[in-house]
C-alpha cells in the first residue's frame, strides 16, 4: 500500500544497498532536513493564505483573489516581495543579537518538527520523551523574542519582548499541565505510544470531562504561547505598533512571521496528537464496517485534517476576540487556568487509577 | 459559596465568548453576506448616483453650443479659485462687438466638489459629472478647458 | 495615590505614541511617561494637522466658508455645516422652511449614526478585535449611499447652505432610509454578541478611565464623554435648535463614568437617532427646501454664536461680523479638544493597553482637535 512509511522504508533499503550504514544515516539526515525546510516553506505559504481567507470570510470580505487562480499564489508573491526588500538594522541596535534572533526563532520551530508523527510509522525521531521534548524546546522560543526586543534599541520592541516573556513563561505551566493529563492517562511520554493508546478511541472521547477541560486549557495556553490574538500582547499593534518585531523588515521579518505560523502548526499538531489521536482514524466501538471505511482514509490525511481543524480553531479565536490587557492575561493564567488544570490533573489521575475512562 | 461564584463567573465568561464565536462562524459559512465590490472588474455595471459630484463639466448640444454667457458667477462663487473665465470679443451678425467666453478654465486639482458654482450659475451652463477616476500621470492634465473648441453660445441664452 | 505621579524618575520610559501610530487614528502625538506598563503622564502634542481653518474661513464669504468646516470633524460633516448655516441664518434673520428643517435634522441623525458606527468599529479594533470594524462599515456604507444619492458626496457633502439645504431630497430617499432602518435593526444585536457582551471586552472597559462629573464639567467635556459621567449636556435638549424641541427622544445618560459607560452611551444614542429618524421619515412636510436669500450675503455688524450637538459633543460657531461679506473673525469650539484634555487626567495610573481604550471611548477625530 502506498504510504509515507512505505516510501521511507524503500528509500532506506535502497540507500543501504548502495552506501555503508554511516553514509546512509548522513544522507537520510540531509534528506530529512531538506524535507523539513520544504515542509516549512509550504506550510508557511498555506497557513498565511488560510489565515487571510478565514479572516476575510469572517469579516464579510473576499480575501486575496488577484494573484493566481482564486488568489492561491498570493502568499508566494508576498514572499517574493519580502525577499527582495531591504533588511534594515537600526542604528544603535546590537547587531549580532538583532540578526541572530529571527534565526533562533526558526531553528526552534524546526527542532519541534522532530517528534511529530505525520503519518502512520512516519516520524523523524520517535524519542521516548517526545512530549517533554516538545514542551522543553518550545520555551526556547521566548529567548528569540526577548533577544529581538532587547537588541532592537526600541522601546516598543522592549515592552513587547517583556510582555511576551511574562506571558510565555506563565502559559507554559498550564500547557504543560494539560499535556500531563494525557501523559497520566497513557502512562508514556513517547508520541507513538500516545497515539497507539488511542486506537480504540481518541482521548477526547475516552477521557470525557477531565480531558475536555484539559483540551480547552491546552488550546487557550498554546494560543497564548504562540502570541496569537487574543493574547498577541507581544505585538499588540494598536498599543505597541508591532511589538518585538517593530524594527525588522524584509526577510528577517518574514522569518519571524513564518516561525509564528510554524509554531501554530506544531502546537496544533501536538494537540491533535494528544487529544484527537494523531493519525489514528476515527473508530466507533464495534461498528467494524464503519471502522474499515475509516481505515481506508490515509493516516496522513487524518493527521493533517485534525491539525488544520485545530489551526482553524485558533484562527477563529483570533478574528473574534478583543485583546486582553497584560494584567488580565496573567490573572487568567494564575487565577483561573492554573488552578483549574491542577485540579483537573488530580481528577485525571484518579480516573487513570480507578479506570473510569472508557 | 466562593466556589459557586467562581464557577458561575467562568461559565458566564465562556458563554459570552461562545456567543461571539457563533456569530463569526455564521459569517464564515454564509458567503452571501459578503459585501465586497470588485471595483476595477465591475466597471461596466458600476452605476454612480446621479447627483454624484465628480467634476464640473459644461454640456454642449449637437451643434456644439453651450449655455455659458460668461457672467463669472461661478468664478466668484468658487472658494478655491478653481474656475477662471477668459473672454474674447466676438462680432455679432449685425457687426457689433459682443463679449463671449474664449475659455472656461477649470482646475480639477483645486476643486473640492462643493457644488457652489453649479448652484450659482444663472443659465445652467455647468453641471457635475459622475466621473471619479481622475488620476493622471501629469498634473497639467488636470487643468481642463470646459468649453469645446469652436463652440458658441446657444441661441436665446442671455 | 498619585502624589509621585507626574514627575519623571530614573527607570521611567518616555515613549512617543504618534504622530504615526495605529491607535491614534490620525496624527495625534502623545508623549507618555511610563513606569513599566503603568502610565504616569500623558502629554498630547498638537499641530501636526493644523490647516488654519479658522483663518481660511475668514477669507471666504458666508456661502463659501461652510464647505471648509466639513474638513474639521469629517465624520460629522453635516452637523458642522449645519452649525455654520444656523449661525449665518441667525445673523441674517432668515426663517428656514419647515421642509428644510426636517431634512437637516434627518441628515444630522444619519450622520450621527454613521459616525458612531465608525467609532464602534475603530474602538473594537483598538482593543484588538478586527472583525467588528468591517461589520460596522456594512451599516455605515448604506448611510453613505443614502448621502451620496441626495447630497452627491459620501463624506464631505456641503449640503447645508444658509437658508436651507442645497438640493431637494432624492425621490428614493425615504425608501432607502427605510431599508437602512431594517438593515440596522436586523444587525444591531450582533454588536452585543460580538463586542458588548464579550467578557474580555467588558473586563477591558469596566472601571477603566474613571471621569467624575465634576472633572467632566471643569475640563469642559461634552457629548458622550461627559454624559458617560452623568452630566446632562445634550445641546439638542438643553438649547434646542431646529425642530429638536418638538421631537421625542431621550438624552442618554450613564452614571458610571468609566470607559464602558461612554461606550454604552454611544450605542444607546444610535437607538435614539433611529427613533428620531422613524418619527420624521414619514412626516417630511412639503414646501421649499431653501429660503430665498440674497446672492451676496452680508451679516449685520455684531457677534453671533450657535452651538449644536455633533457626534462627539458640543460644537460652537462664533462669528464676529463687521458688516462685510466675509466674517471678521470665526472661532470654532470643537468638542474633541476639550475631550482630549481629560486624557491625561483619566489615564494616569492605568496600563498602556487601557490608554488606547480610553482614547477610543473619547472618540477623538484629530482634524477636529487641531483645526
Amino acid at each position: 500500500m502506498w504510504s509515507f512509511s512505505h516510501i521511507a522504508n524503500e528509500l532506506h533499503e535502497w540507500l543501504s544497498s548502495i552506501f555503508n550504514p554511516t553514509w546512509t544515516l548522513v544522507i537520510e539526515m540531509v534528506l530529512a532536513g531538506v524535507a523539513v525546510i520544504g515542509l516549512f516553506a509550504g506550510l508557511g505559504l498555506v497557513l498565511v493564505l488560510m489565515e487571510r481567507r478565514v479572516a476575510a470570510w469572517i469579516q464579510i470580505r473576499l480575501g486575496p483573489n488577484r494573484v493566481g487562480p482564486q488568489g492561491l499564489l498570493q502568499s508566494l508573491a508576498d514572499t517574493l516581495k519580502l525577499i527582495v526588500k531591504e533588511g534594515l538594522t537600526p542604528n544603535g541596535a546590537d547587531k549580532l543579537l538583532f540578526n541572530i534572533a529571527p534565526f533562533i526563532a526558526m531553528i526552534v520551530a524546526m527542532l519541534l518538527m522532530a517528534p511529530i508523527a505525520f503519518a502512520k510509522d512516519f516520524q523523524l525521531w520517535d524519542m521516548n520523551i517526545g512530549v517533554l521534548y516538545v514542551s522543553a524546546v518550545s520555551s526556547i522560543m521566548v529567548i528569540s523574542i526577548l533577544m529581538a526586543g532587547w537588541s532592537s534599541n526600541n522601546k516598543y520592541s522592549l515592552m513587547g519582548a517583556m510582555r511576551s516573556g511574562a506571558q510565555i513563561v506563565s502559559y507554559e505551566l498550564s500547557a504543560g499541565l494539560s499535556i500531563l493529563t494525557i501523559v497520566v492517562l497513557t502512562g508514556s511520554l513517547q508520541i507513538s505510544d500516545i497515539i497507539h493508546s488511542q486506537a480504540t478511541g481518541w482521548w477526547i472521547f475516552k477521557g470525557h470531562l477531565p480531558v475536555w477541560i484539559a483540551f480547552v486549557t491546552f488550546i487557550i495556553a498554546v494560543t497564548a504561547e504562540t502570541n496569537r490574538a487574543p493574547f498577541d500582547l507581544a505585538e499588540a499593534e494598536s498599543e505597541l505598533t508591532a511589538g518585538f518585531h517593530t524594527e525588522y523588515s524584509g526577510m528577517k521579518f518574514a522569518l519571524f512571521f513564518l516561525a509564528e505560523y510554524i509554531n501554530v502548526f506544531i502546537v496544533c499538531a501536538i494537540g491533535a496528537t494528544l487529544f484527537l489521536g494523531g493519525w489514528m482514524p476515527f473508530h466507533i466501538g464495534n461498528l467494524t464496517d464503519f471502522n474499515r471505511v475509516m481505515d481506508y482514509i490515509p493516516s496522513s490525511i487524518w493527521f493533517f485534517g485534525k491539525t488544520f481543524f485545530m489551526i482553524f480553531l485558533i484562527m477563529w479565536f483570533r478574528w473574534t476576540f478583543p485583546r486582553l490587557r497584560i494584567d488580565q492575561l496573567l490573572n487568567l493564567e494564575w487565577k483561573y487556568l492554573l488552578p483549574i488544570s491542577m485540579i483537573n490533573l488530580l481528577l485525571a489521575t484518579a480516573m487513570a487509577i480507578l479506570g473510569w475512562h472508557f | 459559596m466562593f466556589i459557586i461564584k467562581y464557577i458561575k463567573e467562568v461559565y458566564r465568561g465562556v458563554k459570552s465568548l461562545l456567543v461571539g464565536m457563533k456569530r463569526t462562524l455564521y459569517y464564515f459559512t454564509h458567503h452571501k453576506e459578503i459585501i465586497t465590490q470588485e471595483y476595477p472588474d465591475n466597471r461596466d455595471t458600476l452605476v454612480m448616483a446621479e447627483r454624484f459630484k465628480g467634476e464640473v463639466v459644461m454640456p454642449h448640444n449637437e451643434k456644439n453650443e453651450h449655455r455659458c454667457t460668461g457672467c463669472q458667477a461661478c468664478e466668484l462663487a468658487c472658494p478655491n479659485g478653481t474656475i477662471k473665465v477668459i473672454f474674447k470679443n466676438e462680432l455679432t451678425p449685425e457687426g457689433k462687438k459682443k463679449k463671449a467666453i474664449d475659455k472656461l478654465v477649470y482646475h480639477l486639482e483645486l476643486c473640492t466638489m462643493c457644488n457652489l458654482c453649479v448652484e450659482a450659475c444663472p443659465s445652467d451652463a455647468i453641471k457635475m459629472a459622475q466621473t471619479f477616476e481622475h488620476s493622471v500621470y501629469d498634473r497639467s492634465e488636470l487643468t481642463k478647458i470646459l468649453n469645446n473648441p469652436g463652440s458658441k453660445i446657444m441661441d436665446g441664452v442671455e | 495615590m498619585f502624589e509621585e505621579v507626574g514627575t519623571t524618575t530614573e527607570g521611567d520610559i518616555i515613549i512617543n505614541v504618534g504622530p504615526q501610530h495605529p491607535a491614534t487614528h490620525g496624527v495625534l502625538h502623545l508623549v507618555i511617561t511610563l513606569n513599566g506598563e503603568t502610565i504616569k503622564k500623558v502629554e498630547p502634542h498638537l499641530g501636526f494637522i493644523h490647516r488654519s481653518i479658522e483663518k481660511m474661513c475668514e477669507s471666504l464669504t458666508y456661502r463659501q466658508f461652510i464647505y471648509v468646516t466639513s474638513r474639521m470633524d469629517y465624520l460629522s460633516s453635516h452637523i458642522n455645516n449645519h452649525a455654520c448655516a444656523l449661525c449665518v441664518e441667525k445673523g441674517l434673520q432668515v426663517e428656514v422652511p419647515p421642509r428644510a428643517q426636517v431634512i437637516r435634522v434627518l441628515m444630522d441623525e444619519l450622520t450621527r449614526i454613521a459616525s458612531h458606527e465608525l467609532w464602534w468599529g475603530a474602538m473594537a479594533m483598538d482593543l484588538g478585535a478586527f472583525t467588528p470594524f468591517f461589520h460596522a462599515f456594512r451599516e455605515r456604507e448604506s448611510i453613505n449611499d443614502i448621502m451620496e444619492e441626495t447630497c452627491g458626496a459620501r463624506l464631505t457633502m456641503n449640503y447645508m447652505v444658509p437658508g436651507g439645504v442645497m438640493q431637494d431630497l432624492h425621490p428614493d430617499f425615504q425608501k432607502r432610509v427605510k431599508e437602512f432602518l431594517q438593515l440596522y435593526k436586523r444587525k444591531i444585536h450582533e454588536y452585543d454578541e460580538l463586542v458588548t457582551g464579550n467578557i474580555i471586552f467588558q473586563n477591558r472597559m469596566k472601571g477603566i478611565g474613571y471621569l467624575s462629573p465634576e472633572d467632566a464639567v471643569s475640563y469642559g467635556c461634552s457629548g458622550p464623554a461627559a454624559r458617560g459621567s452623568g452630566v446632562s449636556c445634550d445641546i439638542r435638549k438643553v438649547y434646542p435648535y431646529e425642530i429638536y424641541d418638538k421631537l421625542e427622544f431621550d438624552e442618554v445618560l450613564e452614571t458610571a463614568g468609566d470607559s464602558f459607560a461612554r461606550y454604552m452611551i454611544r450605542l444607546r444614542e444610535m437607538q435614539q437617532s433611529i427613533r428620531i429618524i422613524e418619527q420624521l421619515i414619514d412626516n417630511i412636510p412639503d414646501g421649499d427646501f431653501q429660503a430665498k436669500t440674497k446672492a451676496v450675503l452680508k451679516l449685520p455688524k455684531g457677534e453671533f454664536y450657535q452651538r449644536v450637538e455633533t457626534a462627539r459633543g458640543e460644537l460652537g460657531v462664533y462669528i464676529v461680523s463687521e458688516g462685510g461679506t466675509t466674517p471678521y473673525r470665526i472661532k470654532f469650539r470643537s468638542p474633541g479638544f476639550s475631550n482630549l484634555s481629560v486624557l491625561d487626567h483619566i489615564a494616569r495610573g492605568s496600563k498602556l493597553g487601557d490608554l488606547v481604550a480610553m482614547m477610543g471611548t473619547l472618540d477623538l477625530v484629530i482634524p477636529d482637535i487641531d483645526r
